[in-house]
């Protein structure tokens, strides 16, 4: 078993080797659907890189790289993050709309900032470090 | 709507003691990858966003109510002079001041333009530092401390701004090192540079 961290948390699958996940496992961990003409989210289909794919199979590390992201792995090979790159990222704060986020209290109930539309919304942090 | 964010990578029981006594009525969470910091593009705390009620950044995150005064405090005795309590305590009530301001009457929300060049520049380096600390700190609450340290300090090298990627990394180190010699050494390296940059709001002398 390998864990992917992902945009949507941590995802627990077995990749035939390196990040190579199948249909199902890589639209779980990325949000984008292997279909015939590419990987797609929504209305936009990107098509894969030549050697990202072979029936059953897509590498999603090669996938997550071609959109301009960053991946990482532990030594191992174990443990995997698919990062958002700069210029999505720039792209979303520039849009302004608030990126939304689920985040636990202290009992671990989860909140998600979007719940609270409506209402102005002062978003703070802080640390105990 | 307050919603207190903890970076905290030591999770719940670390910020459970400063939550239980500030008895808030307002939503306190605990974002033990820094998941906040990574979307709005923070790189201390406290800093703060403000969301207006359709979910627009109306103020992209900026310091919140904490000045630079400290880096004048004795280190033996830990005080600050009155002069520069008076002047932190000051800023912090203009800040608060400011905001009850903006929930009341809409003030100090900035136009689309100005809210938009006030975001921060996510760098390729600053994205690739936030993949680098997700993995690191993944490894550190899975028992492997000295790889995760690799990956933590990759991250710190790539985002040298981020005082919450330097602080986190050295307190999951050892409680206490954030705010260590090795932090006031990083503090004095600043320079003429601040820590906390004031926000752009009456009352923060720009």
């Amino acid at each position: 078993m390998v864990i992917v961290l992902g945009q949507s948390g941590e995802h627990a699958v077995a990749p035939a080797e390196g990040l190579w996940l199948t249909a199902a496992d890589a639209q779980r961990v990325t949000g984008w659907t292997p279909k015939p003409e590419g990987m797609c989210c929504d209305d936009s289909c990107v098509p894969l890189p030549a050697g990202a794919t072979r029936p059953g199979h897509v590498d999603v590390a090669a996938f997550w790289q071609f959109l301009g992201n960053p991946v990482l792995h532990d030594d191992a090979g174990e443990t995997w993050v698919l990062g958002v790159g700069a210029e999505a990222r720039n792209t979303q704060l520039a849009g302004l709309e608030a990126p939304d986020f689920t985040l636990p209290d202290l009992d671990g109930v989860p909140h998600t900032l979007s719940a609270l539309r409506g209402r102005k919304v002062f978003l703070t942090t802080w640390a105990s470090w | 709507m307050v919603v207190a964010v903890a970076e905290d990578s030591r999770g719940t029981e670390q910020a459970r003691q400063w939550i239980e006594q500030a008895k808030t009525a307002y939503w306190c969470l605990i974002d033990a990858d820094h998941c906040v910091a990574d979307l709005y593009g923070m790189v201390n705390v406290p800093q703060a966003v403000w969301i207006d009620e359709a979910g627009r950044v109306v103020r992209p995150a900026e310091t919140a109510g904490s000045t630079d005064h400290f880096r004048r405090m004795d280190l033996a005795t830990r005080t600050m002079a009155p002069e520069d309590q008076a002047a932190r305590l000051a800023a912090r009530t203009a800040y608060l001041g400011a905001v009850k301001d903006w929930v009341l009457t809409g003030r100090h929300a900035l136009a689309t333009d100005d809210a938009r060049r006030k975001q921060p520049r996510i760098t390729t380096e600053i994205a690739q530092a936030h993949a680098h600390f997700r993995l690191g700190t993944w490894l550190r609450a899975h028992g492997k401390p000295e790889e995760a340290d690799r990956h933590l300090a990759e991250a710190s090298r790539l985002h040298p701004d981020s005082w919450n990627m330097w602080r986190q990394a050295a307190d999951l180190d050892a409680v206490g090192k954030a705010g260590g010699p090795e932090f006031w050494a990083r503090v004095k390296a600043l320079g003429d540079r601040p820590y906390y940059p004031p926000p752009d709001l009456p009352g923060f002398g720009r």
